[in-house]
């Protein structure tokens, strides 16, 4: 036991050393978003910071639990969820820490952030209808509600109610009209569903091109994704379909956002708020946003091409974290449904 | 090390004079190792005995029951099919000749180079209304979208054929291994007794290599319990996008536990179902002091074309056309889908998989010999348990590794602040040591499994000739039992290269900063429906996972040569 101390204090002081150096100019991220884009937008932070990011990328569920088992030693100084349910789960787990800043104050809107600043909105990703051109007159399409009436038997297409975008729109409309009213346009989306959910959003709006099925539930951005390929097939998918925002005579169509946190136990708590400031800069916004051609969460910052073909439209002001306290019920909701 | 002879002796005399207690070194020694990684598994499950409300009510309610029989059709399905092909191939390469026959002992490993998610895509591509093949269908004959029936790849039946296609190299490579080490003088024995080909095979070859063809049954089922990308994808609703659910979705973490316990209950039985035959232990058989090619049976004609088209088939579905899909892919969006980082992702993947397949080795080698010498409760149970981390959804493993690492690295930290003033911070968990404790715990089963086999069929009176020689239990292992067992320890060192260099949620949650594999590129570009920007990613790892393929099969192959 004794001959080994000397190691063990040679380790321990060669580990300070490292915990020192380290600290010095540094962010380290868990990232639940995919995008190589974001990747240049933290190198654009480092240049500009001199902060190095150093960074993770998984789930989100799976990087509140790291966090959770690293404990007050934990790396993690921002986390990024790719969804409100999940900011809010990892608020509701005790990892996130508030912010006050007057930057991300200004620039987020007010529904767009938690009250206390545990968390802000980066960008917003629009939960809407895409529609065959041939079968479908855009005229007969109005709401979310509308989609579980009989007029539909066999006509929609949408992915599993394990997706969390599934989830997030079935907790709003809990939100908005109660638990009972959730089930019985559960029980209607599922009744009309042309065929058991499978695939991606990508595939749905496919679906429809092929004449599955006549309207699809998915979010924007798949849609001006298609829109922005150069692919033949892509272009053949999109000139058979359109997009519809949905419920614009009542709350508006339901968004998500990406969004970001500082941890409780950030070691480098400055430059996290620095970080997450930086991403909410209209430069950062804008590539932020374009890449995955999402809306930005900052007002006035460009969208990409095939975004702004969509034009404007009213989105629910539900404060996202509704979203999130209803998600555990929500799935219960598709299960009862028997929403695959 | 004094520490652990003395524990040792002390023990040899608890436990009687020859040692073979509970308490004996190599029983204790055994059992700890497998607790240790057991570890997660337990973490996961510990929480499964607290009650966890009305969740599990709801839950039988509504999903429970589509989940088993999902499940179930899915085991039976890809149990049958790996069997049929993974038994036929193997027996029909090693014992045939025809043509082709020497490139097919390998090439029927290619398609375990591609993981089943990525079969799944790309088949889904390819099969698509707008795919190439339904396309040039239309093109052909003239019909209209709608005026033709076409089978739904993203179906129950449809993940049946992918995971069948992934996983009958389990079932190829272990029985090959198996048909290999067989001892030529019995099924000379078999020939001039008058046996043909087909009695020689089901009344000699199959019960003898039984033991073998059951852990690679087994192992097949337990990665198609634990497969997620593919049933997922597909909609197919199973016991792991149930647990994935009803942990991350509901966040239910204990009603989410006892769906995992429930999973493992299907893998005791399968665990069960594959000790069965070996409880008889008639299947050891005599190792052959002379070693001569056996005289193979020569086909022709018709036969040696169905043959040809028998080994083509898997390769062509499991392999040639993913590739080729991906290829022409990743050609036509060169810009979009190869990226100069490949080489260094590569490297990491390179690196992991190396140094896990050695340590899995080794590791599982100790654990099994520990069983084989030390044959008692403590041991039996303790390796049982460390193996169930295959069948485990990887997701909710890597949550399990995190815990005891995080565990670690905190009391450690805690008492250096208490005792010496300083903090370590987190030693483990992020770093690549952590890494491969989780890969270790995740793939156990499939060193151990194989190395298990391969021991079993190694007869008792070697070890007593060591023992009256003088060799101590180790040396025996290392002098007398590694050697011997050669073909299978390569064996057991592929199969764990090739699943970490495709393993996806462990390494995610529990890698360092900044530290990319192919597989987690991959992911992160096909999970979000970026398949062509994908393409390249997924090549590299079908790349990187066939040239090993290639080598320790002929390696294997001419392990049988070596123990001249």
């Amino acid at each position: 036991m004794h001959r080994r101390l000397p190691t063990a204090f040679v380790t321990v002081a060669l580990l300070a050393l490292l915990g020192l150096t380290s600290a010095q100019g540094v962010v380290n991220v868990y990232s639940a978003r995919h995008y190589d884009s974001d990747t240049t937008l933290f190198e654009a932070f480092t240049e500009a910071t001199g902060i190095e990011v150093n960074l993770i990328e998984a789930g989100a569920d799976e990087l509140i639990q790291r966090i959770l088992s690293e404990g007050a030693n934990s790396p993690a100084d921002v986390i990024i969820t790719v969804d409100a349910g999940r900011l809010w789960r990892a608020d509701d787990a005790g990892i996130l820490a508030p912010v006050e800043s007057d930057a991300l104050e200004a620039a987020i809107p007010a529904n767009l952030r938690h009250p206390d600043g545990h968390w802000f909105g980066l960008s917003q990703r629009v939960r809407g209808l895409v529609y065959s051109s041939d079968r479908v007159d855009p005229a007969e399409l109005s709401t979310y509600e509308d989609l579980a009436t009989d007029a539909w038997r066999d006509r929609v297409c949408v992915r599993s109610s394990t997706n969390i975008y599934n989830i997030s729109l079935t907790a709003s409309v809990i939100a908005s009209a109660g638990v009972d009213a959730a089930q019985a346009w559960a029980d209607g989306i599922a009744r009309n569903l042309a065929r058991s959910p499978q695939g991606g959003d990508t595939d749905q709006i496919r679906a429809v091109a092929a004449a599955e099925c006549d309207v699809a539930i998915v979010n924007h951005y798949y849609l001006a994704r298609l829109i922005a390929s150069s692919d033949p097939a892509d272009q053949a998918v999109v000139a058979a379909v359109g997009m519809f925002f949905p419920n614009q005579e009542d709350r508006g169509t339901h968004v998500n956002i990406s969004g970001a946190g500082v941890v409780a136990t950030a070691p480098n708590r400055e430059n996290a708020i620095r970080f997450i400031e930086f991403l909410a800069t209209p430069e950062a916004q804008e590539v932020f946003a374009k890449a995955n051609h999402e809306f930005p969460a900052v007002e006035g910052v460009a969208v990409s091409e095939a975004v702004a073909g969509f034009g404007t439209f009213r989105t629910d002001e539900l404060n996202v974290a509704a979203v999130g306290e209803n998600s555990a019920e929500a799935l219960r909701v598709m299960d009862r449904a028997n929403w695959p | 090390m004094t520490s652990q002879a003395q524990r040792g002796r002390i023990a040899r005399s608890l436990g009687g004079a020859r040692g073979s207690g509970l308490l004996s070194g190599w029983s204790v020694a055994v059992t700890l190792l497998a607790l240790l990684v057991a570890a997660p598994v337990w973490v996961v499950l510990s929480s499964a005995f607290t009650p966890s409300g009305d969740v599990w009510s709801h839950l039988a309610s509504t999903v429970l029951p589509r989940y088993v029989r999902n499940s179930l059709w899915l085991l039976l399905g890809v149990g049958l099919g790996s069997l049929v092909i993974g038994v036929g191939l193997a027996w029909l390469v090693t014992m045939c000749r025809f043509p082709g026959k020497r490139v097919f002992e390998w090439a029927l490993l290619l398609p375990m180079a591609v993981p089943a998610y990525i079969l799944a895509y790309t088949y889904t591509d390819f099969l698509q209304f707008a795919g190439p093949l339904q396309t040039t269908l239309r093109a052909v004959t003239g019909w209209g979208p709608g005026e033709y029936w076409f089978p739904n790849v993203r179906s129950l039946g449809g993940a049946i054929a992918m995971l069948t296609l992934a996983l009958y190299p389990y079932v190829y490579l272990l029985s090959r291994a198996a048909f290999l080490e067989q001892s030529s003088s019995i099924l000379e024995a078999s020939r001039s007794l008058g046996r043909g080909p087909w009695r020689s095979f089901f009344s000699v070859s199959l019960p003898l290599a039984r033991p073998a063809i059951a852990a690679g049954v087994a192992l097949a089922l337990m990665e198609t319990l634990s497969d997620f990308g593919t049933v997922d994808y597909f909609g197919v609703q199973t016991f792991t996008t149930g647990i994935y659910r009803t942990w991350f979705g509901m966040g239910e973490r204990v009603a989410a536990a006892q769906l995992a316990a429930l999973l493992l209950v299907f893998v005791f039985v399968l665990v069960v179902l594959e000790r069965w035959p070996r409880r008889r232990g008639a299947y050891q058989q005599p190792m052959s002091s002379r070693y001569r090619v056996l005289a193979m049976y020569r086909l022709t004609g018709r036969r040696a074309a169905l043959a040809f088209m028998a080994s083509l088939m898997p390769i062509a579905l499991g392999f040639l056309l993913p590739a080729g899909v991906l290829l022409t892919m990743a050609v036509r969006n060169a810009g979009r889908s190869v990226s100069p980082a490949f080489w260094q992702y590569a490297g990491n993947s390179l690196l992991l998989a190396v140094l896990t397949a050695l340590l899995a080795m080794v590791l599982a080698l100790v654990l099994a010999y520990g069983v084989r010498i030390r044959p008692n409760v403590l041991t039996k149970l303790s390796t049982r348990v460390a193996s169930m981390g295959y069948a485990v959804p990887g997701s909710v493993i890597a949550v399990g590794v995190l815990m005891p690492l995080g565990f670690i690295d905190n009391t450690v930290d805690g008492w250096m602040r208490s005792v010496f003033g300083v903090s370590t911070g987190l030693l483990l968990s992020g770093t690549i040591v952590g890494l491969v404790f989780a890969y270790l715990v995740r793939f156990l089963a499939v060193s151990f499994g194989t190395v298990e086999a391969g021991l079993g069929k190694v007869t008792r009176s070697m070890d007593e000739a060591a023992g009256s020689l003088g060799h101590k239990p180790l040396s025996t292992l290392v002098r007398v039992h590694m050697p011997i067992l050669r073909g299978s320890l390569l064996t057991a060192m592929l199969l764990v290269f090739v699943d970490v260099i495709k393993e996806l949620p462990a390494t995610l949650i529990v890698r360092p900063f900044n530290f990319d594999t192919l597989a987690v590129r991959v992911y992160r570009l096909a999970s979000d429906e970026r398949l062509v920007e994908a393409s390249g990613g997924a090549l590299a790892i079908v790349l990187v996972g066939i040239l090993p393929v290639i080598v320790l099969s002929t390696a294997i192959a001419r392990s049988r040569e070596r123990r001249r």
